[in-house]
């Protein structure tokens, strides 16, 4: 699976159990809008830990905090490389 | 309890001698041989006066020198088995220890700098005189603190059997097993019922669970006592059934209602009782109707002999079994109230009549900013069939500071019952958690594990704890 779609699971995943209505996941979708709360995005950052081995926001490097789903998704692939 | 001042061997003697024994693994004695014999191999008047480190491996050593010491030494250590040779010392010198007593045939010369050391032999021999009472024994028990350094609590006979209103010999012969060292506090609690009652049979450091289940079956057990995490593991070893117990006693961690039931299935004639103590606190209630948590009318009970308050809903005691303080370095941060009630650090909620424990007050994890006690995670995760035990703890997150992960053991496959593979079960796991905590409760992630790590106080090992 890509980094893509494994976070794409994740966020449609954590949204059904966090009974939040998620989003068309588009590249320019601001996180702020795609109806997951904090809690929601800190149970995303765990899983994808799990699944991809890499959590891009506890890292020694400086990062640019994404502001889209799109930077989100370009963060990660640049970690999984 | 007599009312005068008493020593251990004195007190059990009150009425006769005692009938009961100790079961060791390697050898069994007759309490009633004491009597006119020694453990000590003649060098019990050389401890007269002392602060004594007990630093005895086996339990039945532990149990002679402790009947044998109480009413002569001044101090009275006990060290259990794991104590880390690197904490010896902070101990001996905080006791201001000028003996110790360890298993025959040690060959240090000198612990620490202390010269006089005795060796404790189940193979008695014959007293030169009577044991003489001369002093009001201090026991001092080991708790670890946060750092895993211990500290010392202070104790003495009177405080320690406050909660053994019943001295009377029972009719019918009681045999005491117990998975605790005896001497850490629970384990000590059962030592001192058991021989005054009858009959002990304690398990050895590092023993396992079937080898010691076939013991305490061989010796007769009728009451047996353990933490959750031991009856646990007896449970997963498939040896559960080698004992009958009319008594299968529970303390030392939250006992929930998954546990209890586990316990009832596997002994149905058996009483069921879970107890709260804590070293400091002293043994504050039984429950034995089966249920997890206590009836709501123990806290400001009038007129009971232990009182239970809350402050902020944490836990109080009040009794005659409270420690005295810690010894030494800790002295000051003995947390006691004005009203001399002792701080237990353990948080309680009421639900429908009822108080249940939510975890220690240290435990806490935060949830962007929400407290969440693991053990109330752990007890809705371990009613799920398919789950024996249950480890919540914090992981790092960059979002909400910590989050909440568990790591569960499985029961044993069951005839008749298709177990669901991992994936499934997780996700059912994280729907059983859903439906009946709040959302920043539910674990992150939900890992299966072969097992989880025991301490040798029978408390599962919780990281950053």
């Amino acid at each position: 699976m890509s980094t893509r779609s494994t976070i794409t699971t994740q966020f449609q995943q954590v949204a059904t159990e966090q009974e939040r209505k998620l989003a068309t996941l588009t590249d320019d979708l601001k996180l702020i809008d795609c109806g997951l709360d904090s809690l929601s995005f800190a149970i995303i950052v765990a899983r994808l830990e799990d699944a991809l081995g890499v959590d891009p926001f506890s890292s020694d490097q400086a990062i640019d905090f994404p502001v889209t789903f799109g930077d989100f998704v370009r963060l990660y692939e640049g970690f999984a490389k | 309890m007599p009312s005068k001042p008493c020593s251990l061997w004195e007190s059990i003697t009150a009425a006769g001698l005692p009938a009961g024994r100790l079961y060791g693994a390697a050898a069994t004695v007759t309490l009633a041989d004491l009597a006119r014999a020694s453990s000590l191999g003649g060098r019990l008047e050389a401890l007269r006066g002392r602060s004594v480190l007990l630093t005895v491996r086996d339990p039945l050593r532990a149990a002679l020198a402790m009947l044998e010491l109480d009413g002569v030494a001044a101090r009275m250590v006990l060290c259990p088995a794991d104590l880390a040779a690197e904490h010896l010392r902070h101990v001996a010198r905080n006791a201001a220890a000028d003996a110790w007593v360890d298993d025959a045939g040690s060959a240090a010369s000198a612990l620490n700098g202390i010269r006089l050391g005795v060796g404790v032999d189940p193979q008695l021999a014959a007293a030169a005189a009577p044991r003489v009472r001369s002093h009001e024994t201090e026991w001092v028990l080991l708790t670890s603190g946060t750092t895993g350094i211990p500290k010392l609590v202070s104790h003495d006979l009177a405080t320690l059997t406050d909660a053994l209103t019943d001295t009377r010999p029972a009719t019918d012969a009681v045999v005491w097993g117990t998975f605790y060292d005896i001497r850490r506090y629970g384990g000590l609690q059962i030592f001192l019922r058991a021989v005054h009652l009858g009959s002990l049979v304690p398990s050895d450091p590092g023993e396992p669970v079937p080898a010691f289940l076939e013991r305490a079956r061989a010796a007769g057990v009728t009451h047996i006592s353990g933490t959750p995490s031991h009856w646990r593991k007896v449970l997963m070893s498939g040896a559960g059934s080698t004992i009958a117990p009319r008594y299968v006693r529970l303390s030392g961690e939250i006992a929930d209602q998954a546990v209890l039931d586990a316990l009832r299935a596997a002994y149905p004639k058996a009483i069921v009782a879970h107890a709260f103590a804590s070293t400091e606190a002293g043994v504050a209630f039984e429950v034995r109707d089966g249920l997890a948590g206590f009836p709501a009318d123990f806290i400001d009970a009038p007129g009971a002999r232990v009182s239970l308050t809350l402050t902020s809903d944490t836990l109080r005691v009040r009794s005659g079994g409270n420690a005295h303080g810690y010894l030494g370095d800790d002295a000051g941060s003995f947390q006691r109230g004005s009203d001399g009630a002792v701080d237990t650090g353990d948080r309680v909620e009421e639900r429908a009549g009822r108080y249940y424990f939510l975890g220690r007050q240290g435990g806490v994890i935060n949830v962007g900013g929400l407290k969440v006690y693991p053990e109330e995670i752990e007890a809705v995760i371990n009613s799920h069939p398919w789950v024996r035990m249950s480890l919540v703890r914090a992981r790092h997150n960059p979002i909400t500071g910590a989050i909440v992960v568990a790591e569960v053991v499985l029961t044993d496959e069951r005839p008749g019952a298709q177990r669901p593979a991992p994936e499934a079960l997780t996700r059912d796991l994280i729907h059983t958690c859903r439906q009946s905590l709040a959302a920043y409760k539910v674990p992150a992630s939900i890992r299966i594990v072969p097992r989880l790590e025991v301490s040798a106080s029978g408390k599962l090992v919780r990281p950053n704890a």
